[in-house]
């Protein structure tokens, strides 16, 4: 039978693998991009001569990094430490409570009720409340991390959890297999892509989680120096913690991404890859 | 005793808008070994009757005895096979097939060269470790059956499995399920909305009228086996498709207009 020959199979595409040159340009392009955007920058505050307290140029702002890194990089590791506390606290509580919505109709009227409710009041209002209730340091930012970025992991992991098609589950109901076996090998499998999905946006919420923390009652922290560079009109230090910062959450975001590709090749989305290498 | 005993079988939807009689009680029985295509127009309640022989769906009425034992729940000593066929796009083909296995708390690494075995079988030699996604819709099907398989139930049930496919696609697993099922003799219960695919798979077919679905009529087929894809064109084999299609056009299904 000589069906692998006549007929395509269903994710092969017919394009050539890319050659060197269009990787560079496909990889190098948004580094030339930003990097044109920096010199556009540059030229645009010498030739307007905007004040340096309005807008720093990047060589001030890369010049206010470089005199002090260390002082940064330890501001940076205190905001790196509520981040990844509040996202992996997300993860640890927010996927159980997904699990426990999809198995039961009570919980889940329950718990979605409560979920939505507390979504809509604005967390970052309730900053300050944390304060009194928690006190100041480690604690408070991780909470209001967690409190924002456990939503979306609920949420996606629910819906991630109910996407299995119903002949699947009938299929498993015929092999007779119990509830444990249909969950870890069917549906929490089937889950995943949505729970990824989930958590690079929990990611970012856990960012801005610990910022709005840092910012209503801190001492210490990158969002904390950028609220002390205001007071001091530290327009420079400023900008070089948003840098820092940005930095942090770009890698965070690819982090989570990273984990997806590792976790998921046999996911639609990074399908062609695997193809194209293989073949 | 029949292998399979169908009594007063009737099912009734209720939803909000209303109940939708599905099935009128019927009756069929199925000897054991013995191939057995539902032939009806789409909505007849054949998919529906599969399921609650299979015990997935509770009938509105009525029983189902599988050798001779009343089906409270999912029936569990027989392979099923869906129209689509569901495998898990993260396990390649043989690990799909292996998942028979698996949730029959066996080891997979005893079922192993079965599962790669009957992968041969149906002609899908050397695509053990491709994914779901790097098959064609035929090749997805074959794996389904392999599957169904893996643990020699004797009740194979198939709903419209090769429906999605191509003619030809579909000519060729009509054969090889004709090849397989005269190896292993199962019992086999055959839905299809395809005239020729019932008369040339079975041994007998039962055809259902439009919803609310009943027999209307059950017809040997006397044809020998083992049959070619040429029986198709013979007198006998056109006796027997005329004989439904008259019966459809009574029904109102098909008509020359």
């Amino acid at each position: 039978m000589v069906e692998g020959e006549v007929e395509r199979p269903a994710g092969a595409m017919a394009r050539p693998a890319p050659g060197w040159q269009q990787r560079l340009v496909v990889r190098g392009g948004p580094a030339l991009v930003f990097v044109g955007l920096l010199v556009l920058w540059e030229a645009a505050v010498v030739v307007f001569r905007v004040p340096r307290v309005i807008l720093p140029a990047p060589s001030v702002v890369l010049g206010q990094i470089v005199s002090n890194p260390g002082f940064l990089l330890s501001q940076a590791s205190t905001t790196l430490l509520e981040v990844l506390l509040g996202f992996a606290l997300s993860l640890v509580i927010g996927i159980p409570l997904a699990v426990l919505i999809v198995s039961s109709r009570f919980l889940e009227n329950t718990f979605y009720l409560l979920l939505a409710v507390m979504n809509s009041v604005p967390k970052v209002a309730l900053a300050p409340l944390f304060i009194i209730w928690v006190g100041t340091g480690l604690p408070p930012k991780v909470a209001i991390a967690l409190m924002i970025a456990i939503f979306p992991i609920v949420i996606d992991t629910v819906i991630g959890l109910r996407s299995v098609p119903p002949e699947m589950l009938d299929l498993a109901r015929s092999m007779g297999a119990s509830y444990r076996k249909v969950f870890w090998k069917i549906r929490f499998p089937a889950a995943l892509p949505s729970i990824f999905g989930g958590a690079k946006v929990a990611m970012s919420l856990a960012i801005v989680g610990a910022i709005v923390g840092e910012f209503v009652g801190a001492d210490r922290g990158l969002a904390y120096v950028i609220l002390t560079s205001q007071g001091s009109f530290n327009t420079p230090r400023m900008f070089a913690a948003l840098a820092v910062l940005s930095v942090m959450g770009v890698v965070l975001f690819y982090a989570v991404d990273f984990m997806e590709r590792r976790m998921l090749p046999w996911h639609v989305s990074h399908r062609g890859e695997a193809v194209g290498q293989s073949e | 005793m029949a292998y399979i005993e169908i009594r007063g079988v009737g099912k009734t939807y209720h939803s909000a808008r209303g109940s939708l009689r599905a099935l009128q009680p019927l009756d069929l029985a199925v000897a054991e070994q013995q191939f057995v295509s539902l032939v009806g127009p789409s909505g007849c309640g054949k998919s529906t009757l599969l399921m609650i022989v299979a015990g997935l769906l509770a009938p509105s009425e009525g029983e189902v005895r599988i050798r001779s034992t009343p089906v409270a729940g999912p029936y569990t000593d027989l392979g099923i096979v869906f129209q689509r066929d569901v495998l898990l796009d993260w396990r390649d083909a043989v690990s799909n097939v292996l998942l028979q296995a698996e949730m029959r708390d066996q080891d997979r690494r005893a079922w192993e060269p079965r599962a790669r075995e009957l992968l041969r079988l149906v002609g899908l030699d050397g695509m053990d470790r491709k994914f779901p996604w790097e098959l064609s819709g035929g090749m997805r099907q074959r794996v389904a059956i392999c599957r169904a398989l893996l643990h020699d139930p004797p009740l194979l049930l198939m709903d419209e499995p090769f429906g999605a496919l191509d003619a030809l696609t579909r000519d060729q697993l009509n054969l090889q399920l004709q090849r397989i099922w005269s190896t292993s003799r199962k019992t086999v219960l055959f839905v299809t909305h395809s005239i020729s695919e019932a008369v040339f798979l079975a041994d007998r077919v039962v055809v259902m009228s439009p919803r609310p679905g009943q027999i209307v009529e059950t017809i040997d087929v006397e044809l020998p086996r083992p049959r070619h894809l040429a029986v198709r064109e013979s007198p006998e084999f056109n006796r027997y498709s005329q004989r439904i299609r008259t019966i459809f056009e009574q029904l109102g299904i098909l008509s020359e207009l």
